[in-house]
This record gives structure tokens, C-alpha cells and sequence, in this order.
């Protein structure tokens, strides 16, 4: 009886609640829809290279993901060096992994109070373009004409961190950040194993086949974390597909497609190879770790695999691991390569410090910066004259160099639209699994890709 | 808001006039008083993170800029779009090797204990219980090596017992993949049905177990006609405690398989962290949460409903 008299005063009082609540939450969530054309504009004015020691006492906080090894190395010295250069700023660094970092930064930079005023925001529509679609960087062009960034840099490294200022048009418009590290992703090989360096596209599959036959396995490749799997792809992509095509689809220019003549001859090639065995066995249930390191033991004669294994592979196998690029088609022709750098280093709008947190990021990629990054076994993405002494440190060298005298930088595919990761990487991996033929990966890849090229 | 709020004086009379109906010593009013603490931290905490989290899922939103309205469009995804169906499939598919294979398993080692006392009964239990005990990102961490196809114990252990055509690609092959989840949480729940029940049988009257043995019940007959009746309240308590677990698995499939190979071990909680976290898509990410949610709320309510229907 008295649970029925009450009810109604629970109903009312939950429907008070309900409706206060909904009055609360108000409008749509999110930030202000304001025009982030004008903001940016502003920002560039204000933009000014000051003289860092007569700035007063200033406190940078710095989101980074360089935990690892070398890199945890340099962006401590060179972090160390800044403040001692100048005293009256404290750099206040948080590190984080690398998830870590992409998984907290919207939330940290969208937030009002102790919003860091340095981060390393991905590139691409993930979570660079996610950002400056909500205004939360500040656009550094008016302190790149002043440092002379432009000088630094090749311009297809400098296009990966470019967006429009409405976060639409990605590889133009503005600049939002830094890199200090290049990456390539290239094929590593044993040099035990493989006594001449194949110099072209056929003859690394003569040597494939020559590697099965003889019981190793060719290529170590693990794919339980998903992420290799893009990497395997898009080396053979570069086999085929254009490289300006490849990058006009990263950007979305208009007429870019996945399902491509190419991109399919591309997808068959790889899954030929998974058929012919010449992949780990189980690959889609072997780690990325484990991969390697059968690799580093001598399981097999080549690794593709980025730069950022170099240190682990020369620790392990000292002389005996060298690195190359792809070899193209025909002996001597233009090398092309998937590649890139490191996460840049931007500015957020909401900084209070900007003109000190850009003379940082001048300070973290300048020459002196180059000859760390080189002494902590870092590839350093802009020009420099420090160079490694020897081992595959040299090799990567090389490969860089000639890669960027060649403009043959293939950025990565998973840029291209805010899920392409999570698309391509189980594509691939139904695509080796034999769950699903090359004409059925390219064009499924296609759709998901024109649902989001179809909303800008 | 003015309809309700006028409304409010007529219970109030009713109540008013009730006052005098109540057993001395029970003031009721101040009640709510004493559960206003907890009743604060569960508002704040539970109650209005899914109010708001119902409120985003009606719009698209990329957790940054302006969202946009789109009603129910979130929710209508999650029963259309193939992804997301499959995902909750999946669920239904680990509740199996959540729920169903660690109580019978559970029940099996009660009722072995039940029957005849092993010596060292502690230290079986808490060996058998370890697995709950230990985090499931190391658990998680721990399985990844055990299926390793090449050096993991599992193919390792085959191969060296001349088993190795029997080997698999645990993780990796789009059929196992899912069972081999499912079996990791089974090794992880069996151990705190065992101790639901042990503690459960050891309530249930010896008398009973004689007066079946005097009417020349085997052990088969003995646990269906008493262990198993008297242990329904413990079933329904790990009833609902590993299928909760079940249907918010996370950590499992994200430290072993990240959802692959190709989708087919993703989860309904790894689909919302993926959503909210890494592509931006935050309404969507809510209106799979909130789906969630009401499946384990339903399932939950149903199995408590089952088990007080037996009882009476």
C-alpha cells in the first residue's frame, strides 16, 4: 500500500530532476561553434619571435610520447639544454606511450584549465585534424617565416603536419607543427643470409622463394598487432600504385580512390605471398615483438619493418642486420617508400606562453638539436650534416637522404580518414586470412573511405 | 516541469494523513537522511554520467566540435550496422565461456569436494581461486604468450608431445579467435563459482545428503535431487557476477587481440573505447554504451527474477 502512495511523488521528483538536468546539459555538447578562420588569423598576428630570456618567469607544460630509448634520451638533454640556455623558464614535461598520449590529448587540449601549452599531436585526421577542426592549435606560419622552418625541411615532411584552418583540407594550409625524427619503412635483412642486397622488385621475390625453399622463413612478419600489417601493404602499394596518388588519396583530393587497378594488383602480389608462405606462419596470431625478434635470431632473411627498430636490431645483431629500401622495379629507378616522421610537436591555442612554446620547438629542431638526435641514435627528419659513424645507423642515413633528394615519401595510409586505421588494419588482416579476395578489400576499403571523404 | 511541480501538494496530503498509521519508533522521513550520502556519490557518479552519456548519444559527435542532432540515428546503427551487431553477437558468444562453462565447472569441483574430503581442501581452493585474484591485464598478458603459435606453451606442449598437427593459430585464425578469448575468461571465472559453491554446499543439512544415500541415490542422482537445488541462490548470485563480467569484457580482448583478426573478436566495451577514444565518434560510442548497459541490466534483473521465482 504505501509503496503505491509514494510513487508519485518519486515520479515527480525524478521527472524535476530528469528536466533540471536536461536544462543543464542545455545544448549540444562540444565547444563553441566559433569561425576558426578569424581565431587563426588573430593568432598569426600575435605571433612574434621574442627573445626568450626577457620573457619573464614562464612554465611550459609539455605533453610528449619519447619514452622510448634514444628518444627518451634526447628530448631530456635537449629539454635540459633549454632551461639552461634560458633560466627563467621551467619545462614541465608529462610523457606518456604513445596510446596514451592520442587517447588523453583530445580531452587535455579541449579543456579550460591546465591545458598543456606544448603537445604532440599525430598527424593526420585522427587526431591533428581532429584538433584544428576544434581550434585547439595555434597555426605556426608567421613563426616559420621568422625561424626559417622552411628551410629545415623538405616540403612533403612539412605538408604532413599542414591542415586548412577549418581542419578540412589535410597536407595544405597551415602549418600546426614540428617533427624532429624521421621514419622510414623499409626492409631490413640478414646479412648471414642474404649475401647480395637484391636490386630490384623481382629479385627480392627470387630470394623469397630461394629463402622458403631453404627453410627459412622469408619475411618476419607478425600481425596480431594489426598495425604491421599496414606497413607490409603499403610497401608493396608503392610497387605499384603512383606515389602522387597515394599521397592525393592520404589528403583526399578530389577523384582519389582505394579501389584501384593498382591498389588490387597491389592487394593480389601480398596475398601471393601469404599463400606462397613466404610470411611467418600464423602471422595474424604472432605479436609484433615476437616477429622481430625471430628475425634478430636468424629465423629468416628479411624484416619490413620502420626505422624506429634500428636500435633493437643493431643491439641484437650488432654487424650482421643492414637495412635498404624496397628496391623498385628496374635497377636504379627513383627509390619510393612508405615514410614519414615523428609526432610534431604544436602549440595550442590555448597556451598562454605561445611565442616561448614556438622558440622551444625552434629549439627542439634546429641544427645543434640534429647533431643530439644523431648522437642518441635518432634519424633526424630535417637537413643536417651530423651523421652516423657506421653500422645500419648509416644505412637509414643513406636511405634517407636519397629518398628525400627523390621526393619519394609515401606517407601512411591510416591518415586518411578518422577510422582508416581500424579499416585498413583488419582489411589486411582478412585479406591475409583469405577472408576476403583483393577486389572484395579494395572496394570495401572504398566505401568506408567515401563515407568520410563524402562529409567534408 | 509546472505539471509535476503542481502535482506534488495532493500525495502530500495523503501522507500527512498516513503519519499516524506508523509503528512508533520508525520515523521515516529521516531515512533519507541517512542514505543521502550514498545516495549523493551514487547520483553523482552513476546516475548522471548516464543521463549524459543517454543525452550525447542522440547527437554525432567527434568529442570536440559542435555535435549535431541526429535522434535516435546512433541507436539505430547499433542494430544496423554490421560491425556493431557483430560485436554484441560476439558478447552473446562469451557468455558461454563467462558464464555457462565456469559454473558447470564450478559445480563439478563442489560437488567432487562435497563428496569426498581431500586433504589440504584449503590450499586446492585457493590454487583454484588464484586466477580471479590476479589483474586481468597481467592475466591477459600472460595468455597472448601462452597462445603464441611459435614457442607458446600450448603449440609448444603439443609439439613436444608429438602433437604438432594438432597446433593452432590461437589468436590469429578468425574462428579460434574467439573461443580462445572466451577460454581465458573461463579460466579467469571457474575459480569464484568453485567458491560461491563450496561455501554454498557446506550450508546445505547433512541430513539431507544421508536421507538420499538411505533412499540409495548415486553420486549422479545425489547432486541433481540435493546439491544442485540448494545451491540456486549461489547460481543466480554467480549467474550474475560472470555474466556481467562477460558482457563488459575490455581488457581481455584488448591486450590480446585489439578486436582482430579483422573484427572478429571485437566486443561491444572495446567497440565504445574505440569509438570514444580513437576515431572520434562519441555519440556513437554512448549510444553502444548505453545499449550495453541495458543488456546487462535486463539480463541481470531476468536471472535475480528466475532465481527469487525458484525460490518460493
Amino acid at each position: 500500500m504505501r509503496s503505491i502512495v509514494e510513487r508519485p511523488r518519486w515520479v515527480a521528483a525524478s521527472c524535476v530532476a530528469l528536466a533540471a538536468l536536461l536544462a543543464g546539459c542545455g545544448a549540444s555538447p562540444g565547444g563553441s561553434g566559433d569561425d576558426n578562420t578569424e581565431k587563426a588569423d588573430e593568432a598569426r598576428e600575435s605571433s612574434k619571435v621574442v627573445d626568450v630570456s626577457k620573457a619573464g618567469d614562464v612554465t611550459l607544460t609539455v605533453w610528449d610520447q619519447e619514452v622510448r630509448g634514444g628518444q627518451a634520451k634526447q628530448i631530456k638533454q635537449l629539454n635540459e639544454a633549454f632551461q639552461a640556455k634560458y633560466p627563467n623558464v621551467t619545462i614541465k614535461r608529462v610523457a606518456k606511450s604513445f596510446d596514451d598520449l592520442n587517447t588523453t590529448l583530445k580531452l587535455a587540449v579541449s579543456g579550460n584549465k591546465n591545458v598543456p601549452d606544448v603537445v604532440q599531436a599525430n598527424q593526420g585526421r585522427q587526431v591533428m585534424g581532429q584538433l584544428v577542426k576544434g581550434g585547439l592549435l595555434r597555426p605556426l606560419d608567421a613563426y616559420a617565416d621568422n625561424y626559417k622552418w622552411s628551410d629545415r625541411y623538405s616540403a612533403t615532411l612539412l605538408d604532413l603536419n599542414r591542415f586548412s584552418d577549418d581542419g578540412k583540407e589535410f597536407g595544405g594550409g597551415s602549418l600546426y607543427g614540428l617533427s624532429q625524427m624521421g621514419e622510414i619503412v623499409g626492409v631490413y635483412y640478414n646479412k648471414d643470409k642474404v649475401s647480395t642486397p637484391p636490386a630490384t622488385f623481382s629479385e627480392f621475390e627470387d630470394q623469397l622463394e630461394q629463402a622458403k625453399s631453404d627453410g627459412d622463413v622469408p619475411i618476419s612478419f607478425g600481425n596480431l598487432d594489426p598495425f604491421a600489417g599496414i606497413h607490409e601493404f603499403q610497401t608493396v602499394q608503392n610497387q605499384y600504385a603512383d606515389k602522387q596518388a597515394v599521397r592525393d588519396f592520404v589528403f583526399a583530393k578530389d577523384g582519389a580512390s582505394f579501389d584501384t587497378p593498382e591498389n588490387q594488383e597491389a592487394a593480389t602480389k601480398l596475398q601471393d605471398w601469404a599463400k606462397a608462405g613466404y610470411f611467418t606462419p600464423d602471422f595474424n596470431g604472432t605479436g609484433y615483438d615476437p616477429a622481430w625478434q625471430q628475425f634478430a635470431k636468424g629465423k629468416g632473411p628479411f624484416l619490413i619493418a620502420g626505422t624506429w627498430l634500428t636500435a633493437d636490431l643493431s643491439d641484437n645483431m650488432g654487424d650482421k642486420v643492414g637495412f635498404m629500401l624496397m628496391p623498385p622495379a628496374e635497377e636504379g629507378g627513383d627509390p619510393v617508400s612508405l615514410g614519414g616522421e615523428s609526432l610534431p610537436f604544436a602549440v595550442t591555442s590555448k597556451s598562454e606562453n605561445p611565442d616561448v612554446a614556438a622558440a622551444y620547438i625552434d629549439f627542439l629542431t634546429n641544427a645543434e638539436a640534429g647533431q643530439v638526435l644523431v648522437d642518441t641514435n635518432n634519424l633526424p627528419a630535417m637537413k643536417t650534416d651530423a651523421a652516423p659513424s657506421g653500422g645500419v645507423s648509416a644505412d637509414v642515413d643513406k636511405a634517407w637522404k636519397t629518398l628525400n633528394e627523390a621526393d619519394g615519401f609515401v606517407p601512411y595510409i591510416d591518415y586518411a580518414t578518422p577510422t582508416f586505421y581500424d579499416d585498413i588494419s583488419g582489411g589486411v588482416q582478412k585479406l591475409l586470412g583469405e577472408k576476403q579476395d583483393p577486389s572484395g578489400f579494395t572496394s570495401s576499403l572504398e566505401k568506408d573511405y567515401t563515407k568520410f571523404t563524402g562529409s567534408l | 516541469m509546472a505539471a509535476p511541480a503542481a502535482s506534488l501538494p495532493a500525495p502530500a496530503v495523503r501522507r500527512r494523513a498516513r503519519v499516524g498509521e506508523r509503528p512508533p519508533g520508525e520515523p521515516r522521513r529521516v531515512a533519507y537522511l541517512y542514505i543521502l550520502p550514498g545516495l549523493a556519490v551514487f547520483v553523482a557518479f552513476v546516475l548522471l554520467p548516464l543521463i549524459h552519456a543517454g543525452w550525447i548519444s542522440l547527437f554525432a559527435w567527434d568529442g570536440i566540435t559542435p555535435g549535431e542532432w541526429v535522434a535516435l540515428e546512433n541507436y539505430k546503427a547499433v542494430f544496423t550496422d554490421p560491425d556493431l551487431r557483430a560485436a554484441f553477437l560476439h558478447a552473446l558468444v562469451l557468455l558461454i565461456f563467462y558464464a555457462g562453462l565456469p559454473i558447470v565447472i564450478g559445480l563439478l569441483l563442489a560437488a567432487a569436494m562435497s563428496r569426498a574430503p581431500v586433504r589440504g581442501l584449503a590450499a586446492f581452493r585457493t590454487i583454484l581461486f588464484l586466477p580471479q585474484v590476479i589483474a586481468l591485464v597481467v592475466v591477459a598478458v600472460m595468455w597472448r604468450m601462452i597462445y603464441a603459435p611459435d614457442g607458446g606453451l600450448i603449440n609448444g606442449t603439443l609439439d613436444a608431445i608429438g602433437l604438432g598437427s594438432l597446433a593452432q593459430n590461437w589468436l590469429g585464425s578468425f574462428t579460434l579467435a574467439l573461443p580462445a578469448v572466451g577460454l581465458i575468461g573461463t579460466w579467469v571465472m571457474y575459480g569464484l563459482a568453485m567458491v560461491l559453491f563450496t561455501a554454498g554446499v557446506q550450508k546445505i543439512p547433512q541430513s539431507l545428503y544421508d536421507a538420499a544415500r538411505v533412499d540409495g541415490a548415486g553420486p549422479v542422482r545425489e547432486f541433481f535431487a540435493v546439491t544442485l537445488p540448494g545451491l540456486r541462490a549461489e547460481i543466480a548470485v554467480a549467474l550474475t557476477l560472470t555474466t556481467i563480467a562477460a558482457l563488459r569484457n575490455f581488457d581481455l580482448v584488448y591486450i590480446t587481440t585489439r578486436g582482430g583478426p579483422g573484427g572478429s573478436t571485437s566486443v561491444p566495451a572495446y567497440v565504445v573505447y574505440d569509438k570514444a577514444f580513437k576515431t572520434g565518434e562519441v555519440g556513437g560510442a554512448s549510444a553502444v554504451g548505453v545499449c550495453l548497459a541495458a543488456a546487462i541490466f535486463v539480463l541481470a534483473f531476468a536471472i535475480n527474477k528466475f532465481a527469487e521465482r525458484g525460490a518460493r
